[in-house]
């Protein structure tokens, strides 16, 4: 891998961290689509032997750290999705559009278990239902960011 | 399977001990670049508006700022005065009293964390002198406390988040107890109160300095409701918060300084190190 595919790479997960910090509106905020998982999911899809479960520990801290959630919390569900990723990710490829949205609803609808269940053992109070609209929204962006990222790892040779 | 087991060791330390708050501190500082883009829309925008600001628009501002200055100075020469005969009659008493505090002004950065907890980012850090545990207050009342610091920012944890708890005391009635957080931006509740206590709604309630993280006497919450059931050892009782914990963008970080009877001599050693930010910081006298 070129360092220049790392550097694209790192600008990407950089982005990511950034829309997930960007102040929105007051009632915008629980609703903050997963932009650092669904970015994950895309590269652990086109590039397995590359990105990986330690990738989506890393990322986990950072996210951990920037948010201000619990050291671990993001850490963990990420790196399960990213596992779960690199594992299905010759079936995940030649799916059409919206069965492979389907499919990241599903590794969203993970992550976002994880987290919920950290936040109940750490007794912090369970967010509402609306909580459970996010991954639905992350899953109707994925055909956008699959289209975008793909054009991105195209255009500058990442491999 | 490493790196799940490896977040799970990291929760359990982040969450029991306080370990790991050097690594969080170090992570958090090389993230501070993100925070500083992800603030900068905002910032811009504001200075913008400065920048283009109409010379009518400044005058008006500043005559109304001008009549604001004139009403709160007629008022703190009544203070001043009180202030003078509680010193004296704390002395009568042989009673210990605060000498003052310090206090520096910090702005909120425009940063969302996660939804589903009550913190804010403030643009003051350990360059300034700020401290983990330090108080947080806005214009009106107490706010929260800091709980981590990077050089350049730290972050507050609001006092209605539910993992914190905060000393009070009802003016009224001077009766102390603990408010904790209940999750939502505009409520605490008092849980340890016994059902024949004696609370009100519409009680003032005012930090109790126990527990010495927050400086004694200041606003915290207005009681909204006492619920009293009969088969209920305890009252439930909600209050909502008199800082305006979703709207200031100023805040103010306080250094409380507290001595004995003989304050004259002590004032100045009491007082914690300058830093460069002193041209900010006032002292403030409160009793």
């Amino acid at each position: 891998m070129s360092s220049r595919s790392v550097w694209i790479m790192a600008i990407v997960f950089m982005l990511a961290l950034l829309l997930m910090i960007l102040p929105m509106p007051e009632w915008a905020r629980p609703f903050r689509p997963q932009w650092v998982t669904l970015t994950l999911i895309y590269w652990c899809i086109a590039l397995p032997h590359r990105v990986g479960v330690g990738t989506g520990f890393s990322l986990g801290i950072l996210l951990d750290v920037l948010t201000g959630t619990l050291l671990g919390q993001h850490a963990l569900g990420l790196s399960v999705v990213a596992f779960l990723s690199v594992q299905l990710h010759a079936r995940i490829r030649v799916f059409p559009f919206w069965q492979q949205a389907l499919a990241v609803l599903v590794l969203l609808v993970v992550e976002h278990l994880f987290a919920l269940w950290v936040m109940g053992a750490i007794g912090q109070t369970p967010p509402g239902l609306t909580y459970w609209l996010v991954p639905l929204i992350g899953a109707v962006l994925w055909p956008w960011i699959f289209v975008t990222l793909r054009d991105v790892r195209r255009r500058f040779k990442v491999t | 399977m490493l790196a799940v087991a490896l977040s799970l060791v990291l929760m359990v330390l982040d969450h029991r001990f306080a370990h790991l708050q050097q690594l969080r501190n170090t992570l958090a500082f090389l993230t501070y670049p993100l925070h500083l883009m992800a603030d900068l829309p905002v910032t811009t925008g504001r200075w913008l508006t400065k920048a283009t600001a109409t010379r009518s628009q400044l005058v008006d501002e500043n005559q109304t700022l001008r009549s604001l200055n004139l009403k709160l100075n007629a008022e703190l020469q009544k203070f001043e005065s009180l202030q003078a005969e509680n010193i004296r009659l704390r002395n009568l008493l042989d009673a210990s009293y605060k000498v003052g505090d310090r206090v520096l002004i910090a702005e909120l950065s425009a940063v969302d964390l996660d939804p589903y907890k009550q913190q804010v980012v403030i643009n003051k850090g350990g360059a300034s002198g700020v401290y983990e545990g330090q108080a947080v207050l806005d214009a009106e009342a107490v706010m929260g406390q800091v709980i981590q610091v990077t050089p350049f920012s730290s972050t507050v944890l609001l006092i209605t988040d539910p993992s914190h708890s905060i000393p009070v005391q009802v003016l009224r009635s001077g009766l102390r107890t603990i408010a904790v957080g209940s999750g939502r931006i505009n409520e605490l509740n008092l849980p340890y109160l016994p059902t024949n206590s004696d609370v009100q709604e519409g009680d003032l309630l005012v930090t109790s300095g126990l527990g010495g993280k927050f400086p004694s006497g200041y606003p915290v919450a207005r009681v909204t409701q006492v619920n009293r059931a009969p088969d209920n050892a305890f009252a439930q009782i909600t209050a909502e918060p008199a800082a305006h914990l979703d709207r200031s963008r100023e805040v103010l970080v306080v250094w409380s300084v507290t001595s004995a009877s003989s304050f004259e001599n002590e004032t100045q050693e009491a007082m914690p190190e300058p830093d460069e930010d002193a041209a900010e910081a006032t002292t403030e006298e409160t009793q």
